[in-house]
């Protein structure tokens, strides 16, 4: 099958190009990740990152024919929505290292920004911090953020504002501490977000959750600081 | 070496999965002068794959829980060759250890009176006298990898870890006296090297199932820290024990996690046979990972697999019903959708038995210090190196590791290296001398790789590493084709010290990464190799046809072998716990 690559590499090209593969899949439906597999047995200088490729690391987050994603869980058919050929380019906002290989410090910048860490200045219990099941299940679809950033580099918001909006990821992460039960910093969180960017930059266009590989909802969590936010400002 | 810029610490880790950000934080806390080098961004390390949990007695599902019991079930687990002081060690400090995560924000699933919920896992009871199934493994639904790497993450962002991230460590700097001095780095995204210079150097760079053709481990799971010891001429300890976990989704070889036969799920051969009611009456399913790997393998051999090649098992999860395997197994769910298109609400999962965790590793004490061996046989200190994790061999697994040691493992000897090497900085002492020739020597296979004009390419050679592998060292295992197997490694060795790296551009250049983990690829599978043919008997996780029983009269003994005499010798086992009688060999069944 006919694969389109972004090509760029800083030590010899002075821009990047799209290079065309032909990789014979054997006639099966596979992963986009196997597929770049293949392309770098053809041509090693390929560059991407890749660990788990089980869907739970997070490193291989591309746009694929437009749409971002997870390489190793995203299957050609599922890619290419019909289409012949598989165009594979990295994730759009962010700087590009080298080929599909982005840096992601803007990326994490945002999410250091939101605290992401339990804070809690009480000593703690000879044993766990006792917490009811109604309350860890609040944490279902926060906690499984996996930090591959499909969601934030898909948001125009962060394309137009990276170094002030904290972007969907950042702020799934700030809700799953503002909503632990073990956390005792809410007023503090919530007030670190209580400006014109961090938050409220938020335009509710849902790439977000139209991408997550994890099935997760940023807007939903965004919501739920904005209501927040809302009553405790009345 | 003046091209090379040196950065000076008190300590580096080499590793950012689950015991290098453990034994990070330690020291961060501290306040050492510290640096953290991956390869990946730390939450991309290998422990984000674990899913079933982490055992420990907590006491939450059984009041009465006793550590000494996981302690029993451990030192029987191992086949009797892990270390009786270090398996003590870990389970009576795992509780305080496991607190300590939840503490941090680690998210664990929860029971009705909001205690750490507890599933039960392969191989354990309640006590040497009462083989009642327990539940011990304490889980963050079947997520609980991800979920501790990221609390440990988290922390290390509170206390402001030194990390480098996206650094690929080549190999450890070790001075005319045999201490170890520090490593050398290569910056990946730009491609600059630096001698990262350190009173103590720790090895957390995980396990290496990426020698077999079919694992359950991350592609980045390549062995670098064995390979980086053994190149120093440091020996491994019992590396010929691999594991191979029963439940990898057929073809894809994904793990399935060892929780779905503790939330009740069980496997089947083309009959609906419920096989394991007789290989192992009275654990059955969770029996230990050898021994229901081995049974899968029987019934493959023996006509009874699943599909139309009969080479697989079915793991049957339907009967527990939508609601529990969404709540328990959620991660499940997904995967094998994904890579088996199979329900497991619907239907039952196809698997086999995959290579998964190397219980061999850098022999180390307990609190991590690597331990080497003088021409009498007689342990000593490696001075200034440290192992904790998977590429170490403290050794808690022995033959045979059970499900939730890994984890465990990870924070309770992470966390006592971090404790023990903050007490040696404290007491202060400077940084041993590093000449320009100990540099050039560690640096030199990296150069030899940059001069590389000819040769072969590294794909094909790795490729033909994992068949070896797969071929000739698998579930079980036979005299004459290990013998054939070591020969063919050690051919490819040769070829492997001549491949080709074309493209030698510094910006994220993958392809010389891949060519430095094919080397530690070779050093790790000839060491397996070498150690599996040495070891003339069956024990834990090293079944083989020519020697089926088990031998404590010659082999109830750690092997070493060492690199420089490609040679296997014998190291005690520890049977000397402090708080408890030694538990004795005894028969092993389930």
């Amino acid at each position: 099958m006919l694969v389109s690559i972004y090509r760029y590499n800083p030590d010899t090209d002075a821009e990047p190009y799209m290079k065309d593969y032909e990789v014979d899949t054997g006639g099966k439906d596979l992963m986009v990740l196997d597929v770049l597999g293949l392309v770098k047995e053809q041509d090693p200088t390929l560059a991407y990152r890749r660990s788990c490729r089980e869907g739970v690391c997070g490193s291989d987050g591309l746009n694929m024919n437009g749409k971002n994603g997870l390489a190793c869980i995203t299957s050609i058919s599922e890619a290419t929505n019909g289409k012949k050929k598989l165009t594979l380019r990295p994730l759009p906002g962010l700087p590009v290292i080298r080929d599909v290989v982005v840096d992601m410090t803007m990326f994490y910048n945002q999410y250091e920004k939101i605290k992401p860490y339990l804070i809690n200045e009480d000593s703690p219990p000879a044993i766990e911090r006792l917490q009811t099941p109604e309350e860890r299940d609040k944490l279902d679809g926060l906690y499984e953020c996996i930090l591959c950033a499909c969601c934030t580099t898909s948001c125009p918001s962060f394309w137009w504002n990276p170094e002030k909006f904290i972007g969907p990821a950042g702020l799934l992460q700030a809700y799953r501490f503002i909503i632990d039960s073990r956390d005792n910093a809410t007023t503090e969180r919530l007030s670190d977000l209580d400006d014109p960017f961090s938050l409220f930059r938020c335009r509710g266009i849902m790439n977000c959750v139209n991408v997550c590989p994890k099935g997760l909802n940023p807007t939903q969590a965004i919501g739920h600081i904005r209501s927040m936010l809302l009553d405790q400002a009345t | 070496m003046s091209n090379i810029r040196t950065l000076s610490f008190d300590a580096v880790i080499v590793g950012g999965g689950g015991a290098g950000m453990r034994a990070a934080l330690q020291l961060a806390q501290s306040g050492q002068k510290i640096a953290l080098i991956t390869k990946v961004f730390p939450t991309r390390s290998h422990t984000v794959s674990a899913q079933g949990g982490i055992t420990c007695a907590i006491a939450s599902d059984d009041p009465n829980d006793d550590w000494r019991w996981h302690m029993y079930d451990t030192v029987k687990g191992s086949d009797y060759i892990g270390d009786q002081d270090a398996i003590e060690y870990m389970c009576n400090v795992g509780p305080e250890v496991v607190y300590e995560l939840e503490h941090m924000g680690l998210p664990f699933s929860r029971t009705e009176e909001g205690r750490i919920y507890q599933r039960p896992f392969g191989g354990q009871s309640k006590g040497p006298d009462n083989p009642t199934q327990a539940a011990r493994t304490c889980a963050a639904a079947d997520r609980t990898g991800h979920a501790l790497l990221h609390a440990l993450y988290q922390q290390n962002v509170k206390h402001d870890t030194n990390f480098f991230n996206e650094w690929y460590a080549t190999d450890l700097v070790k001075n005319q006296d045999g201490a170890v001095t520090g490593v050398i780095a290569i910056c990946m995204e730009t491609g600059e090297k630096v001698f990262f210079k350190s009173r103590a150097t720790i090895l957390a760079t995980g396990g290496s199932g990426r020698i077999y053709q079919s694992t359950t481990n991350a592609l980045i799971n390549t062995g670098d820290g064995v390979g980086m010891a053994l190149r120093l001429g440091l020996p491994v300890q019992d590396i010929e024990m691999w594991q191979f976990h029963p439940t990898g989704i057929a073809g894809a070889g994904v793990l399935v996690t060892e929780g779905c036969r503790g939330e009740g799920g069980y496997l089947i051969n083309k009959d609906g046979e419920r096989f394991m009611e007789r290989y192992a009456p009275n654990a059955k399913d969770l029996a230990g990972r050898d021994v229901v790997a081995r049974s899968i393998m029987q019934e493959i051999l023996d006509g009874r697999g699943c599909g139309p090649e009969g080479d697989h098992v079915f793991l049957k999860l339907d009967h527990l019903g939508k609601d529990v395997l969404h709540k328990r197994l959620p991660g499940i769910c997904e995967l094998a959708i994904t890579f088996a298109a199979s329900d497991p609400v619907k239907v039952p999962i196809p698997v086999v038995p995959t290579c998964h965790y190397m219980m061999g590793g850098i022999p180390t004490n307990i609190h991590g210090q690597a331990i080497s061996q003088d021409a009498a046989g007689n342990d000593k200190i490696v001075d200034g190196l440290y192992a904790v994790g998977e590429v170490a061999c403290v050794s808690v697994h022995g033959a045979n590791r059970l499900g939730g040691n890994s984890l465990l493992d990870l924070v309770v000897f992470g966390r006592a290296a971090g404790m023990f090497i903050e007490t040696q900085l404290k007491q202060g002492g400077d940084h041993r001398d590093t000449s320009e020739s100990d540099l050039e020597q560690a640096d030199s296979r990296f150069a030899r790789l940059e001069e590389s004009t000819k040769g072969e390419d590294v794909a094909t050679l790795r490729k033909e590493l994992q068949k070896v592998m797969q071929n000739d060292f698998g579930v079980f295992r036979k005299g004459e084709m290990m013998a054939e197997g070591v020969k063919k490694l050690s051919d490819l060795r040769a070829r492997i010290a001549d491949v080709h790296l074309t493209d030698k551009s510094n910006a994220y250049n993958t392809a010389r990464i891949e060519a430095l983990e094919l080397e530690n690829l070779i050093e790790v599978a000839e060491a397996t190799a070498i150690a599996a043919d040495a070891r003339k008997e069956s024990r834990g996780a090293h079944s083989r046809y020519d020697f089926p029983d088990r031998d404590d009269e010659n082999w109830l003994a750690h092997s070493l072998y060492s690199p420089e005499t490609k040679k296997v010798t014998k190291r005690d086992v520890n049977f000397a716990p402090k708080l408890v009688d030694t538990f004795q060999p005894k028969i092993r069944t389930y």
